[in-house]
């Protein structure tokens, strides 16, 4: 369907979006990518009586790579993401998930805030983020604040983000070079969103034991998480097959997916365990 | 809302709703009708078009976000004189059959062998997973594409 009608700006500063989206009253929406938000306004899912469009605020759009963290502007684009080498060595599972977000056109224009900000279960983006502790900083009326990614993400669509607040930066922790780790989704058809899919790693001792194990899963629950019981059959193990068998059934154990019309409950459940198993397989090789 | 482009290397201007997706202004405003409205909510891939030389679907783009860009539709990637070598390696794998979904398929794959002239065929699936085709079964597009390649690769030096 053609969009229903709206206002329009185009901010040149984020001082000057901030004030726009609070005057907006709640009825204001950011306008980032738009391979989310356009689409709900097609089907009136949104209607927003203003868009404000961040283009032009260049200073959120960069990658930048610390000794304590890789800092994506919110207005980064997965393209953007694909396209830089320095990534494959900061963060490889990063790069790996990013691979799966949608088709070569949507992955041109859109964004990392704004998948974080749409919030979707089955989205490759909020799953990296919850299983790499992220940290999401936001702008308000009110001054900045920074929330702890397994604090945003509240149900389908609902985020802790307030009406008047706008996503600046996702901050990954820096990556140890050595490692462990795998990105696993399944979906029918290539780019669309996946059934079930998980990002996990682990760090390994002296010893050969994992431990640090982080086991993120999404498209099985309302809202990506973490695994606390995968994550148990890992820490201290050797990662061997016995062990990958062990973590998928607790992966599987661990979820309440829904059915719907792509898959039953069942199905998906099963999934994530087969997942959660050929990703340790693949991290530990 | 007054906006200002670039299309097919000719600087247009034009007054736009707010609401006027990019595909219906290069449809209705521009008359420049190869750029094909599928399903309007991202799903089809037959309006994409190049927006500063990227791929990118134009009925998920407002026509006021294009101020100031570089826009090139199905049109500007033909020639007067003769079929390019994609349209030609279209026509002989029977990679059309009604031909909707054509322009968004040329256009995604002229994107990508423009960057990649030596995409494999695993790649140039994944590439078109976006644009949905109802009548060939995908094969002979494919093949097609892998066919065009030699005209975008470099001459040796």
């Amino acid at each position: 369907m053609k969009l229903p009608a709206f206002e329009y700006a185009c901010p040149a500063t984020l001082a000057e979006a901030v004030a726009l989206l609070a005057a907006g009253d709640g009825d204001a929406k950011l306008l980032a990518g738009g391979q989310s938000l356009v689409p709900m306004m097609a089907f009136r899912v949104a209607s927003p009586a203003l868009l404000v469009d961040l283009r032009k605020l260049a200073e959120l759009r960069r990658i930048e790579i610390t000794g304590e963290a890789v800092r994506l502007g919110a207005m980064t684009r997965w393209r953007d993401i694909e396209d830089d080498a320095r990534l494959d060595t900061a963060h490889p599972l990063l790069k790996a998930a990013v691979a799966e977000v949608a088709h070569y056109q949507i992955r041109n224009r859109g964004t990392v805030g704004g998948s974080i900000a749409h919030a979707d279960p089955a989205a490759e983006m909020p799953g990296i983020a919850v299983a790499c502790d992220a940290e999401i900083a936001v702008a308000g009326p009110a001054g900045s604040r920074v929330i702890g990614a397994s604090d945003f993400f509240i149900a389908p669509l609902t985020t802790a983000l307030a009406a008047d607040e706008i996503i600046v930066e996702i901050r990954l922790p820096a990556w140890p070079a050595a490692r462990r780790w795998a990105f696993k989704e399944f979906a029918r058809r290539r780019g669309d969103f996946a059934l079930a899919g998980t990002a996990l790693f682990y760090d390994v001792d002296a010893r050969g034991k994992a431990f640090n194990a982080h086991v993120g899963a999404i498209g099985v629950g309302d809202r990506p998480q973490r695994l606390a019981a995968a994550e148990a059959a890992i820490n201290g193990q050797t990662v061997d097959i016995a062990t990958s068998e062990r973590a998928g059934s607790a992966a599987s154990a661990a979820v309440t997916p829904q059915s719907d019309i792509h898959a039953s409950a069942a199905y998906r459940q099963a999934l994530l365990g087969t997942l959660v198993e050929r990703a340790l397989q693949s991290a530990c090789a | 809302m007054q906006v200002s482009f670039e299309v097919n290397g000719n600087n247009v201007s034009v007054d736009v709703e707010p609401r006027m997706t990019l595909a219906d202004c290069l449809r209705h405003m521009l008359r420049l009708t190869g750029t094909h409205v599928g399903c309007e909510h991202g799903v089809c891939g037959a309006c994409t078009i190049l927006v500063d030389g990227m791929a990118v679907r134009a009925c998920l783009m407002l026509a006021v976000q294009a101020d100031g860009s570089e826009v090139i539709t199905i049109e500007g990637l033909s020639n007067d004189d003769a079929l390019t070598p994609l349209q030609v390696s279209f026509r002989r794998h029977h990679a059309l059959q009604c031909g909707f979904c054509t322009p968004g398929m040329i256009v995604t794959a002229h994107a990508l062998l423009s960057e990649e002239p030596d995409a494999d065929a695993d790649r140039i699936r994944e590439v078109l997973s976006g644009n949905l085709c109802r009548c060939t079964g995908y094969i002979s597009i494919i093949d097609a594409v892998l066919d065009a390649r030699a005209a975008y690769k470099k001459p040796a030096p």
